[in-house]
Order: structure tokens, then C-alpha cells, then sequence
């Protein structure tokens, strides 16, 4: 039993829903009491979706379980079938479902349909929901080409035509899916690429069928989409990429293993330093402030690893933490951590998470929308990386992570919050011109507010106990604090802390502005 | 009963269960903390229809059932043990921990009233622990409130003393204006339960009467009533005429005399309605469907056909008690039909047929509908809202009036080709 306040993922029967409510013509009966029909909000609210989820619910009630559950599954199933006339089903079950063993997939096998239905079994009491994404689209792929003929494909060299693929793993609630298929589609074509399936998101079980026809398949998501396109690698013979195209870099590293997949020469283009702005702009003056940030780092495996790189290679920023809620994904962030010289934090507790940040105390956060809300009450900057979906993460305007525009995108997203907290700073070192009216606050709200002024009557009260102050603890003298005073308020709590701790080895009875500088080249040497 | 038609549908359910009152519970008692015991389901719920990221550290939580809890229940027993020794020893600000079962835990059976009462022994009243279920097979969205309460009444003291007792959770404001009513009748002794402090609990006994704020309290109310109080039948304080009456029927049974009532209740009564008069122009002949969610919709039909000349196609509710919703079925228009239970599909078909102006629905089926132009009204909101009471009455008539003015803004009239 684990005490959870909040989590990063539903259940597995979520991640399904994910993959149902994303195709078309697809209908889910799901065997679940009443109540479990509150997913559908996260479709109809989260991704403000004008049509509902294409979900039957059972809805069992306490009174049903006396009876014959089997026969309510059943009626259900085949209202959902004459209503919604799906050209494939998909049955399962929910937590609670899972315990009473009806086996509806079984159930609805038996009663004679004549579309393909495709039995879930999703462990609602070890799993989650991307790992139940992952294995509902792989059932679904499974089951409708199980028994596609196995004959050798010629190539698109030999069919003389231009080669295409198919991207695999965009979802609903999967983050900014919607724009970066639009993106690499759009970057595909530019390279003479065709699109031939994407899939689950807006994919039939038609076109499902269709998946073959590509000569590769582009895994966007590896959480939704790896163990498929494993299979059909296995099965059907048809590579697949690895590299997910985030950030600049990636891109271009995508790009030439696609090409070599495809047997196409890598075109100069692809190495060009005006794809992205990204590249300049990091490169402009104006960026020299961005040299050696410290980010903390946290979401699912597929953004965190892409932050990371980006964070490191391209914006010149330092990692000081790197983790994932995906246990599926920790496989791949550990070495990654490593690499970075950090040991990577894989966990589900949002407030373990938290404990990070404030112990590395880094300058900006690239976190999910709880680690926004940890440090907007840590006073850090926040950009948003990864799942779980808030609205949000839904923008109106096209807003891709992936591709060339993708890492425009990221740029301003990374950057503006550090430019506010840079104006923050600017307010603090000026809030005494009389231009200044007090408590000008910036967007760290009330609470980055009253974060200094927490730290001012911290002062004081060091001042004011001066006198009978008897513990080994050094004190800050009048000059001390107003050179602390002029350090940026982001590392000021740090510089405090070095510099106390300086005093102590070094057995300062006092902190004055000497003994400040002291610390200062002390922990620089 | 008046001329209703009383329907009962089954099938396929869009409702919350009883889990989700605890978004609202949990408010109502800063002391208390409401722990789930149940699936990641459970939780993902909760988050989803509570907001639970600004919270620093909410005052919920599950203790998520996991594969080796399933295998043997003396374990799972254990288990919760230790997650609530640990809750504690983190949060000792909690003076009453509620135990809250659900569909996985009432499935397998773990005896949360069993390890209630062990923890009561250990803990030696530090903390008062107790339980009740939330879960869907048994309850739907605002019965866990009717759950949650009828645990704490075995914890209230004896008393025969002459009180007048509001039962329900209530925007604490709109609480604090009601009983200041009651005073100015002469009603000197007036409690609510739930209490502010989930550790003052009010006395209950021969003395009480109890006024029902909430029309979901079925088994509150009758627990209560065993316990000696005696229940004053009334409608519930929704919009001017149920607020009157509500207060009326408390004022009555208390004997003070009708001058006095009327000479305080009047002038509240016709600034209250002054106040409706904007919305009563938007809503007047426009057509209303409520779906099932939170066993409000009879008093919001009630409240809307009466005062604000709203038609009503269609009341669903999740459960129909027909002894409490007497007095509200008495009021309602005659022919009115009244949905028990649910067919979601066919309850849509009937939407769509009727084509209605205003549909209150749960959050699921909100922008599906306006999707295909139908305006609708959250019935999660006349939980969260301060509604109650005679001077709230416009602002309850807004929280409907306002998306039909949304959509006419919005969509202006063109003029058509003649």
C-alpha cells in the first residue's frame, strides 16, 4: 500500500482510453463501476474535445454484484455495438472490474461479432497509464495485422516511388502531439518523405491495417509507441527510428538516421545552422547570460532525456538534477543522469521531487505542471516540459516540441521565464528608486513576494537576538547583509548558506563583507 | 404528491461517485484529513476533480491498493496501518481521520470499520479515526457527504437543550447569514453540522430539530433522527420561495409568531426578487434539462420553473428519495417528469430531441454539448457556490442565465433575409 496525495499517472485503463478516444471508429467497452466515467472530463475539459470519449462504461452498482455481472457486460457490450457500430472493439476492465474476473474480452469474443475485438488485460494494481497506453495500442496493432501475409515487401527504390513512413505514438494527453505531427510531417516532406499512417491519434482501424504499406516506422513517443514498433520491426521487418527529433540536435541526428534507414543520401541541408532560430539566438550576445543556468529537470523519459541534451549542448545551461515518474523509462535516464555526473531521480512523489529542487536550489525548473506549482511556492522560474496534461498544455496557437519549430518553441518557452526572473532581479536592485513603487511584484505572484520578505525579517530577528546570541552560529554584521543583500535573490539563500558554513570552518565569530568575498573565492577555488 | 411523472431509467451512468465530496468536505473541516482507501483510480479521480496541485499538501489522499495487498487481507490490514501511523506522525495537525472506503475495498472486503477501531485503542483519542464509503457501487458524487456525516453522529455528546440544527455543508458565509436570520427571529440556539472544527461537534438530543440544508442527507437525516431530533419537514433553502418556506417552516416549529417572521422575511423577500428580475428576462420560457448528478435538480427545477418561468423538459436524478424531496415534488409544475437513474445514451437522445436551451450536466458532457450548440451549466458548481438562502437567490438565477447571455453575445442575431 502507498500513500499517494497526487500522481503523475492514472491508471492503466487511462492510458487505454488515451489510445481509444485518439482513433476513430473505435469503440471501448470498459467494465468499470459507477464513477469511473470521471475520465472522460480529461478529454472533454483538459483538451476541451467537443465530442465524447468512445467509451462505454458498465457502470456496475453493489446491487449488480449479487447478480449475473457477465450478462450486464454482455447487454452492455452489444448496446455499444448496434449504437456506435465500430469497425473494431476494444473490452476491458477497470481496478475494480479486475477483481470481480468477469473477463469481458472473453465474453464479448464469444458473441459473435463480425469486427475484430481486441481482448485488454491491464494490471490496474502494478501498472500505469502509459505503460497501459503502450500495451493498448500494441494489442491493437497485434490483433488487426496478426495475420497480415508475411511476403517480402519491395523497397520504395524498387517500386519507384517517393519513400514514406509512418509516425507511431502521438495521443491525446500526450504533450503538444497535435502540432508536432504537423511539424514533422511538414519537416518530412521538405526531405521528399511521405506520411503514409499516424497513429493512434486519428488513425481508424483501417489504417491501422495500412501500417505495412510504409517503409519505416518513426517512433515519436516511446512510451506509447516502442514496444510496437518493436514488434512490427520482429514481425514485419520494418525498421524503426530512435532518435525522438527534440531540439536542434536531435533533429538533425533523426534526420540522418532516417535517411540512412532509408538508404538516402544525408542532404548538406540537414546540417545547415539556420534551421532552427534556436541555434542563433543561443548564440546572440544577449545569451550570455543564459551561460551555466542551473536546471532541475523532471518529467516523463522522452521530454526529460530531450531537456537534458537541449539544456546541456545547445542553451549552455548546467543540469544540476535530472529525473522521470516513468519507471518504464529509467532504463534509458539513469545513464543519462550519469552522464551529467547526477544520479537520476525516479520517483512518483511529487513532494520528493520537491525536496530536489530545493536542495540543488537551481534557476529554472523544466518539470510537469506540479513541479510549476513547486517552484512558483520555491520562488523559481518554470517551463513546462511534459505530461501530465493540464489545459494549459493544450494552446490555442500551433506550439510544436519537436522539429525545427519545435526548438523556436522551446527556446521561448525555456528563456521567458528566465528573463522574468532576471527582471526580478532588476526590480529587487532597484526597488529603491522612486520609480519603484513598493511590492511591485513580478509573475512569481505573492508567493516569490513574500519569499524576500521572509528572508528580511530572517534578518532582522539575527539582529535584534544579536546581543544574546550565545550558539556557535556566526552573525551577520550590518555590512555583511547589505553586501548579501546585493546578490541576485535566486542564489542569494545559497550564498548565505556557503558563507555561513565558510565562517564556521573557518571559525568566524562574525560575517561582514570581507568575510562575504572570503567565502566567494573559497568555494571558487 | 403533486402531478409528477416519476421515471425510472438503468443503464450506462455519467455520475461521479462518492469520492468526489470529499473535494468539498475537506474545506468544510480544516482539522480533518480523508484518507481513500483504493485503486490509482481512486486518486486519479480525486486530482482530477479537485485541483490538488495548489495545494502545498492537501488534506486527502489514497492509500493506493497495490498486488500484494490483494493476496492476503490480514496484510492489507497491516498496510493501512502503517500508511496512516505515517500519515500522522507527518501531519499531526489532524484531529480526525476519515477512513474512506471504496469500490476496490469493498470489493475485497477490507473491514475499514475493524481498523478504525484498532487505531482508535492505539492512538488513545490523539486523533479520532473513523470511516464510511465513498465508493461508486454504493454511492453516487453527494452521498459520500451523507456518508462522511453519518459517521461523525455516534461522536456527538447527549443533550435534550432546545437547538435548532442545520445539517449540510454550507459556504461558510452563506451559513453565517442564515443563522443571523434565525437569531433575529429569536432562534438563539442555532448549530450546523458539519461543524467548522471537526473535533466541536454539536449535541444532539430530544431538544434538536433539525433543518435540512442539503436534499442528499438520507441517511444523516435518519440516523439523526434516531438519535432523538426531530426532522422539520420544509424544501430546501434554494431561491426565494424555498428559502422562505425553509426558514418559515424552522420559525414554526420553533412557535414564533408569523408577524414576527413576516416583518423580518419581507423586506429580504422583495429586494430578492427585484435582484431576480434581470435574470427572470433571460430565462423566462427557455428551456431547461437537467441531467443526474448531485440530487439538487429538483430544487434547482423547482426553483427555476417557479421563480425564474424556466420550462422544464426533463429532471434527472441519481436517486430520488421520496420522503425528503416531498415538499419540493409538492412545488414542482404539474406533468413534470422526473428521471431516477440513468441511461446516458438514451437520456442524450432525449437532449437532442428536445432541443433545450440550458442543460445542467456533469463536467464530462459539458463541451460535448456545447459542441453541438446547446448551452449548458456544471451541476459541480451548486456544490462549490454560495447558493443557499434568500439574498443568494439572484446569484444562483445568474449562475444559469449567464452562459445563455455568453451565447448570445457570442452568436448576435443577423439579420435574416425577409
Amino acid at each position: 500500500m502507498e500513500l499517494t496525495l497526487w500522481t503523475y499517472e492514472g491508471p492503466p485503463h487511462i492510458g487505454a482510453m488515451r489510445i481509444a478516444t485518439s482513433m476513430r471508429k473505435l469503440h471501448y467497452v470498459l467494465h468499470a463501476p459507477q464513477g469511473d466515467t470521471y475520465a472522460d472530463l480529461l478529454f472533454t475539459m483538459i483538451e476541451r474535445r467537443g465530442s465524447r470519449p468512445p467509451v462505454t462504461y458498465t457502470t456496475f452498482q453493489a446491487r449488480d454484484l449479487g447478480g449475473d455481472t457477465a450478462e450486464l457486460v454482455k447487454g452492455h457490450i452489444k448496446e455499444a455495438v448496434d449504437r456506435f457500430n465500430p469497425e473494431a472493439l476494444l473490452v476491458g476492465e477497470s481496478c475494480t472490474a479486475e477483481l470481480i474476473q468477469d473477463q469481458p474480452g472473453s465474453l464479448a469474443k464469444g458473441m459473435g461479432f463480425d469486427i475484430p475485438i481486441v481482448s485488454l488485460e491491464l494490471p490496474a494494481y502494478s501498472k500505469k497509464e502509459n505503460w497501459g497506453g503502450s500495451e493498448t495500442f500494441y494489442q491493437i496493432v497485434r490483433n488487426l495485422l496478426k495475420d497480415h501475409s508475411h511476403e517480402l515487401k519491395q523497397t520504395w527504390q524498387e517500386e519507384k516511388r517517393r519513400p514514406r513512413v509512418n509516425l507511431l505514438g502521438p495521443t491525446l494527453l500526450g504533450f503538444r502531439c497535435r502540432d508536432d505531427i504537423l511539424e514533422i510531417q511538414k519537416l518530412l516532406a521538405h526531405h521528399g518523405i511521405d506520411v503514409n499512417v499516424v497513429a493512434p491519434l486519428g488513425a481508424s482501424p483501417a489504417d491501422i491495417i495500412r501500417i505495412p504499406d510504409a517503409d519505416v516506422n518513426v517512433c515519436l513517443y516511446p512510451e506509447i509507441a516502442e514496444s510496437t514498433c518493436i514488434w512490427l520491426e520482429r514481425n514485419l521487418s520494418m525498421p524503426f527510428t530512435k532518435t525522438i527529433p527534440l531540439g536542434v540536435g536531435a533533429t538533425q541526428d533523426f534526420l540522418r538516421e532516417l535517411h540512412e534507414i532509408l538508404e538516402m543520401e544525408i542532404p548538406q541541408s540537414v546540417n545547415e545552422s539556420n534551421n532552427s532560430k534556436l541555434t542563433w539566438y543561443s548564440n546572440s550576445v544577449d545569451s550570455n547570460y543564459l551561460t551555466g543556468k542551473r536546471v532541475f529537470i523532471f518529467g516523463d523519459g522522452t521530454h526529460a532525456l530531450a531537456a537534458a541534451r537541449i539544456a546541456n549542448e545547445e542553451l549552455g545551461f548546467k543540469v544540476v538534477g535530472l529525473g522521470t515518474y516513468s519507471r518504464e523509462m529509467a532504463r534509458k535516464v539513469r545513464p543519462a543522469a550519469k552522464a551529467l555526473g547526477l544520479e537520476a531521480l525516479i520517483t512518483n512523489d511529487y513532494l520528493e521531487v520537491e525536496e530536489a529542487i530545493k536542495e540543488t536550489s537551481p534557476e529554472l525548473v523544466l518539470g510537469t505542471q506540479m513541479e510549476r506549482h513547486s517552484a512558483k511556492r520555491l520562488g523559481i522560474p518554470c517551463a513546462v516540459i511534459s505530461t501530465p496534461m493540464h489545459v494549459q498544455d493544450v494552446p490555442a496557437r500551433y506550439s510544436p516540441q519537436m522539429g525545427w519549430e519545435g526548438a523556436n518553441v522551446i527556446f521561448d518557452d525555456w528563456v521567458h521565464p528566465l528573463m522574468m526572473g532576471l527582471e526580478e532581479h532588476l526590480i529587487g536592485m532597484f526597488k529603491h528608486d522612486f520609480e519603484f513603487v513598493d511590492g511591485h511584484q513580478s509573475h512569481l505572484g505573492h508567493l516569490g513576494g513574500k519569499g524576500k520578505q521572509n528572508i528580511n525579517q530572517e534578518v532582522k530577528t539575527i539582529i535584534s537576538n544579536d546581543s544574546t546570541n550565545t550558539s556557535a552560529d556566526p552573525i551577520w554584521t550590518h555590512e555583511g547583509e547589505k553586501e548579501l543583500s546585493k546578490i541576485p535573490f535566486f542564489v542569494r539563500g545559497k550564498v548565505r548558506r556557503n558563507t555561513e558554513n565558510y565562517a564556521r570552518q573557518a571559525g568566524c565569530r562574525e560575517i561582514n563583507e570581507e568575510t562575504l568575498y572570503d567565502a566567494k573565492a573559497h568555494y571558487k577555488a | 404528491m403533486s402531478g409528477a411523472t416519476l421515471l425510472k431509467e438503468s443503464g450506462p451512468r455519467e455520475v461521479f461517485c462518492g469520492l468526489t465530496s470529499i473535494v468539498w468536505l475537506h474545506r468544510r473541516m480544516p482539522d480533518a484529513f480523508f484518507l481513500v482507501v483504493g485503486s490509482r483510480t481512486c486518486a486519479h479521480l480525486i486530482q482530477s476533480a479537485a485541483g490538488v496541485m495548489i495545494f502545498a499538501e492537501p488534506r486527502f489522499g489514497t492509500a493506493i491498493l497495490e498486488e500484494r495487498d490483494l493476496a492476503g487481507l490480514a496484510d492489507a490490514h497491516d498496510e493501512l496501518n502503517r500508511v496512516v501511523k505515517n500519515l500522522l506522525a507527518r501531519r499531526p495537525e489532524i484531529k480526525t481521520l476519515f477512513l474512506v472506503g471504496s469500490c476496490p475495498s469493498e470489493v475485497i472486503k477490507i473491514d475499514l470499520s475493524r481498523v478504525a477501531e484498532n487505531l482508535n485503542i492505539e492512538l488513545k483519542g490523539q486523533v479520532t479515526v473513523l470511516n464510511y464509503s465513498g465508493s461508486g457501487i454504493e454511492t453516487t458524487f453527494t452521498q459520500g457527504e451523507d456518508g462522511a456525516l453519518k459517521a461523525l453522529i455516534p461522536l456527538m455528546p447527549n443533550s435534550d437543550q432546545k437547538k435548532l440544527l442545520l445539517v449540510g455543508t454550507l459556504a461558510n458565509a452563506v451559513e453565517d447569514r442564515l443563522i443571523s436570520i434565525f437569531n433575529r427571529l429569536g432562534i438563539d440556539n442555532v448549530e450546523s453540522f458539519p461543524p467548522r472544527q471537526s473535533t466541536e461537534l454539536p449535541s444532539i438530543g430530544s431538544g434538536t430539530k433539525v433543518l435540512l440544508t442539503q436534499p442528499y442527507l438520507t441517511d444523516t437525516a435518519r440516523e439523526l433522527k434516531s438519535r432523538g431530533a426531530e426532522l422539520i419537514e420544509a424544501p430546501f433553502p434554494l431561491g426565494v420561495t424555498g428559502s422562505t418556506l425553509w426558514i418559515q417552516a424552522a420559525a414554526n416549529s420553533f412557535g414564533i409568531n408569523k408577524s414576527i417572521v413576516d416583518s423580518i422575511l419581507n423586506p429580504l423577500i422583495s429586494r430578492a426578487k427585484k435582484a431576480l428580475v434581470p435574470h427572470v428576462e433571460k430565462l423566462s420560457g427557455k428551456k431547461l434539462f437537467l441531467l443526474p448528478e448531485s440530487q439538487l435538480e429538483i430544487p434547482l427545477a423547482r426553483f427555476l420553473s417557479n421563480e425564474c418561468g424556466m420550462e422544464i423538459v426533463e429532471i434527472g436524478t441519481p436517486y430520488l428519495n421520496r420522503d425528503l424531496m416531498k415538499a419540493e415534488i409538492d412545488l414542482l409544475p404539474p406533468d413534470c417528469r422526473i428521471v431516477e437513474g440513468q441511461h446516458v445514451e438514451k437520456q442524450l437522445d432525449r437532449v437532442r430531441d428536445s432541443s433545450p436551451d440550458l442543460v445542467v450536466c456533469g463536467m464530462g458532457l459539458a463541451n460535448p454539448l456545447e459542441a453541438e450548440g446547446i448551452s449548458t451549466k456544471w451541476s459541480i458548481e451548486m456544490v462549490f457556490s454560495p447558493i443557499h438562502g434568500i439574498d443568494q437567490a439572484s446569484d444562483l438565477a445568474e449562475l444559469f442565465s449567464r452562459p445563455l447571455r455568453r451565447h448570445d453575445i457570442l452568436n448576435p442575431k443577423t439579420l435574416t433575409s425577409i
